[in-house]
């Protein structure tokens, strides 16, 4: 019984460690969305922030610097994206794809280069550095039995996603520029006419979209790869991300519980003994998106117009348009 | 004279590529006045309008507030400045509620509360109301609240009545008169002639872009403000067409449909449609005009009921297998680039659409449609910069004729036409109207779905008023009155009391 319960805790704690890359990602990506803006360059701008917060971080050993340039790098990505889509009205698809070639390009070529010219062949983070990392200890919240373990024993980047993703509802909710981000996203004309300043929105959101989606990449290439640098290195977290959105029917706080539950299934293989189940890797990490399928049934057939895709997205808005 | 006008335009003019908007416009409105702008559609009010909003920028001209120059660069000026821009198409934001519309923007902006503006001007709104979950007019009560409440004191709208009902019309206008009596400047642009008449106190007339002279609303009679604007002398009787009746062609029986959600769109609709007949269906908009239409068009599906064209059931066939019955569909929806009609397509191109399938082979042959296409444009009267020009660059009323003049050269049998002169003037509505008289005497019958009850009266033969997805009258135009249409619509008469039908 024990046996199971600690291969059931191991698991959950795994699952919670895997969740918090795609948690940025799929908050970045919310922000990005609610101003009207699908960006498909969610995959590359992780690699952009894992790439920089890695050589940053290999540079300088300093956790300031390193999450600093991830979410810089996110947002250097985003901010391609933007003067494309906001400015020059490009097709945002299109942009957006760019932009994750370009991310995954540049990414692995500065990781290849950084590890070919370290000493042994392989780049590693100090193990000073690595040690932010480690789990934080939360005094008395961290010896509560189960839940102290399970919840109150991880890195800071764990929490930082979890208060980013509170935060974004309470903007989004609460304030007024959220009302007003939300109105650019829906119906740009209308903010327009209220005196919202559309194109500010969009760049503001959209940059700091990416910067988070930076951050996603940061954590993945400190936590996920323990500070070396691998090749391919986010592996299509950022789609899985965008999945996330829809999943989370754009709203922050599902956004937690469905990178709980994205997580939880892309770690689920190895905690499954082959003796109960025997089944192809692939077909497991085929299980997110299967999921991302059926939200979609379920959500449209719901039919809520609360519960979309903000219906500006995808169409670049332009004042003089007839 | 003591103070300075409230909006003062000099010379303003637009041009967008070769076309000029507004050519040289000079323009006054007072406080506590409500100058009406009248023109035919293509005269340039939307532009002048959009000008003051601060949506497009004068190419040249000036705009003098209370005396003082102003530049207005953005909307965001506009509101500043005072101007309150009421849009004909509405800038709201669905999923949000009223509230939230109208708390939009920049906190300081807001002067008066909602809540005191929905009481001051007597308005109907519910603020915490979603917006995608409202009627028309509250969606424009809402926009009229947006900018009360941001203390604009010169309001700008922008043919507010194209989509209200008689009743609501005159809320507006109560509203209206109350902002005059509150000293505010009121330019309302409508084509109605009746409207201009009853709630201006001074007109101005655009024509091609130049101001055709302001008059004193109490000066002036409907037929010489049409003069001026049309530029000629125009006849404004709307006349019943003298046709022999034909054979049955069109017969509906107990047709009932639901929407997804079960609730009635349309209950027991049962009527017949004869050859050179014209049949008007009125009815509060939302009544089940728009399910009706569709289900004999075959967009959708009747609950229950049948529909029958020339004995032959057609109810359940796809679209196309009922157009080759004969019965032919013309659509204005209040987003009016037409059911059917592709925005980003030439005439020539909209029109194979519906013909393509007439022609063999894997390559379309655009020949014959281009030839169709300068026919009707000449026959209509469209104006447009050429026959490549994407339709979306037309104006309204310019899309609307290219709609209906489709379905016309199909040469139907039974045409189904619905609001074809919504928001047209009223130069292009009497041309719409003599196409339809002319498509009766060649023995179509045809169902107009309309919403101004005077031209139901005098243009249709007999009348079907629709009350909440149910007919609660048919009757003949000859001996009806609008005063019982009304009543009809509402359904404030009983069957029993109806001595009409």
């Amino acid at each position: 019984m024990t046996g199971f319960w600690d291969q059931t805790s191991a698991f959950l704690y795994a699952a919670i460690l895997a969740s918090v890359p795609l948690l940025y990602g799929t908050l970045g990506e919310i922000l990005t969305q609610k101003a009207g803006n699908i960006n498909l360059g969610v995959e590359g701008m992780m690699y952009l922030g894992a790439v920089f917060g890695f050589l940053v971080g290999y540079g300088t050993d300093s956790l300031v610097l390193t999450l600093l340039s991830g979410f810089l790098a996110g947002a250097a990505g985003a901010l391609i994206y933007a003067f494309l889509t906001v400015t020059l009205k490009a097709n945002q698809n299109v942009s957006g794809l760019t932009l994750t070639i370009f991310g995954t390009g540049v990414a692995n070529f500065l990781g290849e280069k950084a590890k070919m010219n370290a000493p042994l062949g392989t780049a590693f983070m100090s193990d000073r550095l690595r040690s932010f990392m480690s789990p934080m200890d939360l005094g008395a919240f961290s010896r509560l039995p189960v839940i102290g373990p399970l919840l109150f024993q991880h890195s800071i980047m764990t929490y930082l996603a979890l208060m980013a993703g509170v935060a974004m509802h309470l903007y989004l909710k609460r304030s007024r520029p959220g009302l007003n981000l939300r109105a650019v996203g829906e119906n740009p004309a209308a903010a327009d006419a209220m005196g919202v300043p559309v194109a500010a929105y969009k760049y503001v959101h959209i940059l700091i979209g990416g910067g988070l989606c930076g951050l996603g990449g940061v954590y993945i290439s400190m936590v996920t790869c323990l500070g070396n640098w691998q090749p391919n290195i986010i592996a299509g977290q950022g789609w899985i991300a965008m999945a996330l959105v829809i999943f989370a029917s754009w709203k922050p706080l599902r956004a937690i519980l469905g990178s709980l539950v994205f997580g939880a299934l892309s770690v689920l293989r190895l905690y499954i003994p082959k003796s109960l189940i025997d089944i192809p890797a692939a077909l497991f990490s085929m299980l997110p998106f299967v999921v991302t399928c059926l939200v979609l049934v379920v959500s449209s057939i719901r039919m809520r117009r609360e519960h979309q895709q903000p219906a500006g997205c995808g169409v670049n808005y332009f004042r003089e348009e007839r | 004279m003591s103070k300075p006008p409230a909006i003062q335009l000099i010379g303003l003019t637009k041009r967008f590529d070769r076309v000029t908007a507004c050519d040289r416009i000079d323009l006054e409105v007072n406080r506590g006045e409500i100058l009406a702008l009248l023109g035919e559609n293509g005269s340039g009010k939307t532009t002048l309008t959009n000008m003051l909003s601060g949506i497009y920028q004068p190419d040249a001209g000036s705009i003098l507030l209370d005396g003082k120059k102003a530049y207005i660069r953005s909307p965001r000026d506009a509101i500043r400045l005072g101007i309150g821009m009421i849009h004909q198409h509405f800038k709201l934001v669905e999923v949000l509620s009223a509230r939230e519309n109208i708390l939009l923007g920049q906190a300081g902006l807001i002067r008066i509360p909602p809540v005191e503006a929905v009481r001051t001007f007597g308005m109907k709104v519910d603020l915490d109301k979603k917006v995608y979950q409202m009627s028309v007019s509250e969606k424009q009560s809402v926009e009229i609240l947006k900018v009360l409440c941001r203390g604009a004191d010169k309001l700008v709208l922008d043919e507010p009545t194209a989509v209200l009902t008689p009743q609501e019309i005159l809320n507006l206008f109560d509203t209206l008169g109350k902002m005059r009596g509150e000293g505010k400047a009121v330019i309302i642009i409508t084509h109605k002639l009746d409207e201009v008449m009853a709630i201006s106190d001074r007109v101005t007339v655009l024509r091609r872009g130049q101001n055709a002279g302001t008059v004193f609303t109490e000066d002036t009679d409907r037929y010489s403000l049409t003069e001026r604007m049309v530029g000629r002398p125009i006849d404004l009787e709307v006349r019943r067409a003298e046709a022999p009746l034909g054979q049955t062609l069109l017969k509906v029986e107990q047709l009932t449909a639901r929407d997804p959600g079960g609730r009635p769109l349309i209950q027991d609709v049962s009527f017949t449609l004869r050859g050179g007949e014209i049949l008007g269906v009125a009815g509060v908009a939302g009544s089940g005009q728009k399910a009706l239409c569709e289900i004999i068009a075959g967009l959708e599906k009747p609950t229950s009921g049948s529909v029958f064209m020339e004995g032959q059931r057609i109810d359940g066939l796809s679209p196309r297998e009922i157009i080759r019955h004969g019965v032919s569909m013309a659509f204005i929806p209040e987003d009016r680039l037409g059911m059917g009609l592709v925005g980003g397509m030439s005439i020539p191109d909209n029109l194979l659409l519906k013909t393509y399938r007439d022609q063999k082979g894997f390559l379309l042959r655009r020949k014959g449609a281009r030839e169709d296409a300068v026919r009707m444009i000449s026959q209509l009267n469209i104006q447009t910069s050429g026959l490549n020009a994407r339709l979306s660059r037309l104006s309204g009323g310019n899309v609307q004729k290219v709609l209906l003049g489709r379905e016309i050269s199909l040469s139907p049998r039974v045409l189904i036409t619905a609001y074809p002169v919504r928001g047209l003037d009223i130069g292009a509505s009497m041309t719409i109207y003599d196409m339809l008289n002319e498509q009766k005497r060649k023995g179509v019958g045809i169902l107009f779905v309309g919403e101004d009850l005077d031209v139901l009266l005098s243009l249709c033969d007999r009348i079907m008023v629709l009350c909440a997805g149910r007919v609660s009258a048919i009757v003949e135009s000859r001996f009806a009155t609008k005063a019982l249409l009304g009543m009809k619509m509402t359904g404030l008469v009983t069957d029993k009391e109806d001595e009409y039908a």
